[in-house]
């Protein structure tokens, strides 16, 4: 990472206002006035639009690994993924990816 | 159903909001170790927490960050993460759109998933209650949840700060963010926009300064959204 101090406090601080008035919006400024139909259905895939993106890479291509995926943290991946969607539970995911990532890191470190 | 007291209406939401701390408290440390070991100092990592108290787009902009990448790609693809909180301003503004202008202003900077989760059931359940109990009952569900957030940040940043480099810890951000969305993964519209999600921003990340997430994200949840309508159009049928 190579931000300067104040580089990194505008970042936090222009994602804190930008939070906010996505919060405030309709609660503060246009109350009352509804969403149409089009806005609430692409609003609804915001999170599941990005984060799948922001991660695809980050587990094909592990940075600790110089980018070639390897078995343990393939396993991890797995696991977490199936873990999260049969019990809907993302601290039981977390926690089973990375306890198969820390076995397997042991096994075949 | 009589006019219940705020007092009351606090504590319902207390209780609603409580069950959450399960949640709340692990993600809050591993976002504080996670930054920590990205490079953050506990002031920056609270002012993630403080500031933007949102985990998985002060996540998403750490990734970006520890990347290098350009500001104005870090700000739209954290921001977009929290657009969906939009869709939850335009929720809760029928039921709290009446309250004091500071008031809203305060529960704008609370709006957080799980207040608004909590809320919208009971709002909707309750359609008697006053805006005083409504009121009452936010803020009620909130003070399990944020505070423990900025607690567990702080825990987790002092904790990093005490690992030594080099832990396999490089994975935790991964594995956090499928954790994250697996659980999201409910209905074939949501299906299709991971999908498209992960495909073109793989396909495009040959585009510089990380344009190709944005752009992939843009059509995920165009994807999303057209899917939703062709299901529904079967559904009609």
């Amino acid at each position: 990472m190579s931000y300067s101090t104040p580089h990194i406090w505008s970042i936090i601080i222009l994602l804190g206002i930008g939070s906010f008035l996505i919060r405030f919006s309709f609660l503060g400024l246009v109350g009352g006035r509804k969403l149409p139909d089009w806005a609430l259905r692409l609003l609804r895939y915001t999170p599941v639009a990005v984060l799948p993106g922001l991660t695809a890479p980050l587990v094909l291509f592990p940075a600790a690994t110089g980018g070639s995926p390897d078995g343990p943290r393939m396993a991890a991946t797995i696991v977490t993924l199936v873990v999260g969607l049969t019990t809907r539970n993302v601290l039981a995911a977390i926690l089973s990816g990375a306890g198969t990532l820390a076995i397997g890191l042991w096994l075949f470190g | 159903m009589d006019q219940i007291s705020t007092r009351a209406a606090y504590w319902n939401g207390f209780r609603a909001g409580a069950p959450f701390l399960l949640v709340i408290v692990p993600f809050g440390m591993v976002f504080g170790v996670i930054a920590t070991e990205a490079g953050f100092n506990i002031a920056e990592v609270m002012g993630f927490s403080v500031l933007v108290i949102a985990g998985a787009a002060q996540l998403a902009a750490v990734q970006l960050m520890t990347e290098n990448a350009p500001t104005l790609v870090i700000l739209a693809t954290a921001l977009a993460v929290n657009l969906r909180m939009a869709m939850y301003s335009a929720a809760m503004a029928p039921h709290l759109g009446s309250a004091p202008f500071w008031t809203r202003g305060f529960m704008a900077y609370f709006l957080v998933d799980q207040s608004y989760g909590v809320s919208a059931i009971e709002f909707e359940n309750r359609p008697d209650m006053s805006i005083a109990a409504k009121t009452a009952f936010f803020f009620g569900s909130i003070t399990p949840v944020c505070f423990p957030w900025y607690l567990a940040t702080w825990a987790g940043a002092v904790l990093g700060a005490s690992f030594p480099s080099g832990l396999g810890l490089d994975f935790a951000v991964p594995i956090t963010f499928l954790a994250i969305i697996a659980p999201m993964l409910r209905t074939a519209a949501h299906v299709a926009a991971a999908i498209t999600s992960v495909v073109l921003a793989l396909g495009l990340a040959f585009l510089p300064y990380n344009l190709g997430l944005l752009l992939a994200a843009g059509c995920a949840m165009a994807v999303g959204a057209w899917v939703e309508h062709l299901m529904a159009r079967r559904r009609a049928a």
